[in-house]
């Protein structure tokens, strides 16, 4: 049978980014897919280079705006393992409320946008209601929605007070409630359980070979999340990884459905542990000569910090990989053998984000 | 089938989720970070700090001058001049800056003034 190319992308109403496709379709079904990205190269990197060591917490928050606390919370802590900064109990706990926080307010935005995909528009307003709380604890607690810059180099910026503690805790208990209004639409409804079981399955052996991290590697039954090492004040936080067998689009969306839930009971948790004292402690001199690699688990999955200094106030070298690069390769594995109609539904529930792969 | 009735009939008799915006505003939190609003010239010692720190390099700093100026387009609303100043001179807005035809830049300049207690002329 002949075969036909589609160009899916770099425009695509499921995309809210650019990335592009080109599909050989033999009829309706997708034999081979070529991904191909660089519409949004930004050159972050290269201007980290230029600036400041301190200032750069600043630019590699905005290499994702969805992800933007771990991004800074991933380089600061790396600087402060070359400069050998011990952080202040306090800071630790600060930067897991505002990071968990994060993952909740990126997991209803993705929760929306798959709702959104398969056509079901109310749904999708329900989550982003949701949402919308979260951004007002972020205004209200760090200074701003989206790009919050709660963290330092030695701590954090700001500290939460005892009224914003609580108000946090009746906020997610709020969302909480009402996630459980909708959750049972999500994994029980027939007609968004007809677009999400059985299709774009990443058997477990698949997703071990081709390396893929997050939600992603947990809806295939890999018990891989970073946040178990224990960096931060995960070590002192009681929780499990989130684990699903399938590895099909049901596996990932009751993944990521799940997490929120768990990412309010480490709010919790961390709000009733947090010691008293300092938020940050003073940074004096430069980075030493060295290089350091630095890791945290991010809504999509794992981020790796490359750091080199070279005793000056900048920096030699800053590498990221972040966890939508390393998913674009499983992505390439489940289109082969899929619908065109299936395409953006298997694209999003990767959690792509193009910028940040990008940078 | 019927999962979302319940929620059809609550968002039914409640009050809706947004607001009519140009007419109905929501407060600023307090100490948002709205926007930079400015400096208290007369405090300003001209120091460059901020300058130096600003990760977008939106402010400029003039000694011979006296001038403090910052391009609020630029500007990526970091405060982090305003923790590094010294003097406590920068001053951070809550509310945001509404948008502009021109990306003019604001340039606030010291003028001389007259001290009581010499006479002399300062700047």
């Amino acid at each position: 049978m002949s075969s036909t190319i589609i160009p899916f992308g770099p425009q695509h109403p499921v995309l809210p980014e650019p990335l592009h496709i080109r599909l050989v379709m033999e009829d309706e079904k997708i034999v081979e897919a070529i991904p191909a990205i660089g519409y949004v190269h930004r050159g972050l990197e290269k201007l980290t280079e230029t600036k400041d060591f301190t200032q750069n917490v600043y630019i590699v928050e905005r290499v994702c705006g969805i992800c933007s606390v771990m991004h800074a919370m991933a380089y600061c802590q790396g600087i402060e393992e070359l400069m050998n900064i011990v952080v202040p109990d306090r800071a630790k706990f600060l930067r897991v409320i505002w990071a968990e926080l994060h993952r909740i307010h990126s997991h209803l935005l993705w929760l929306g946008l798959l709702a959104d995909a398969f056509g079901f528009e109310s749904l999708f307003m329900q989550v982003w209601r949701d949402r919308e709380k979260v951004m007002d604890i972020m205004e209200e607690t760090a200074g701003a929605r989206v790009v919050i810059s709660a963290n330092a180099i030695g701590g954090t910026r700001r500290d939460l007070s005892k009224e914003q503690m609580v108000k946090i805790n009746l906020t997610i208990d709020e969302i909480k409630h009402d996630l459980e209004q909708v959750e049972s639409v999500f994994l029980n409804n027939y007609t968004v359980k007809h677009r999400l079981v059985g299709r774009g399955i990443l058997t477990k052996a698949d997703a071990i070979e081709l390396c893929a991290v997050g939600p992603m590697a947990r809806a295939s039954g890999i018990s891989m999340d970073l946040r178990t090492t224990g960096y931060s004040a995960y070590g002192q936080l009681d929780f499990e990884p989130v684990l699903h067998n399938d590895g099909d689009n049901y596996a990932r969306t009751y993944v990521r459905l799940k997490e929120i839930y768990q990412s309010i009971d480490l709010i919790k948790q961390a709000i009733s542990k947090i010691p008293e004292g300092e938020h940050l402690v003073p940074v004096k001199g430069m980075p030493p000569k060295g290089e350091v690699i630095s890791r945290v688990e991010q809504p999509r999955g794992e981020v790796l910090y490359y750091l080199r200094a070279n005793g000056t106030k900048n920096l030699e070298r800053l590498r990221l990989r972040t966890p939508t690069f390393a998913n674009i390769p499983s992505l390439m594995k489940m289109l082969p053998g899929s619908q065109l109609s299936d395409v953006p539904l298997l694209i999003l529930t990767i959690d792509p984000c193009i910028s940040c792969t990008e940078r | 089938m019927f999962k979302m009735m319940g929620n059809i009939f609550k968002n039914l008799v409640s009050k809706p989720a947004t607001r009519l915006y140009p007419f109905e505003k929501r407060e600023p939190f307090k100490n948002t970070r709205g926007q930079i609003a400015g400096c208290d010239i007369d405090k300003c010692i001209f120091c460059g700090i901020c300058q130096r720190k600003c990760p977008a390099d939106a402010i400029v700093v003039n000694k011979e001058e006296k001038s403090w100026e910052i391009d609020q387009f630029r500007c990526v609303i970091c405060n982090a001049c305003v923790e590094a100043c010294p003097k406590k001179c920068i001053i951070s807005s809550e509310t945001h800056k509404t948008p502009q035809y021109k990306k003019d830049k604001l340039k606030i300049v010291q003028t001389e003034k007259i001290t009581e207690s010499t006479g002399k002329i300062t700047t």
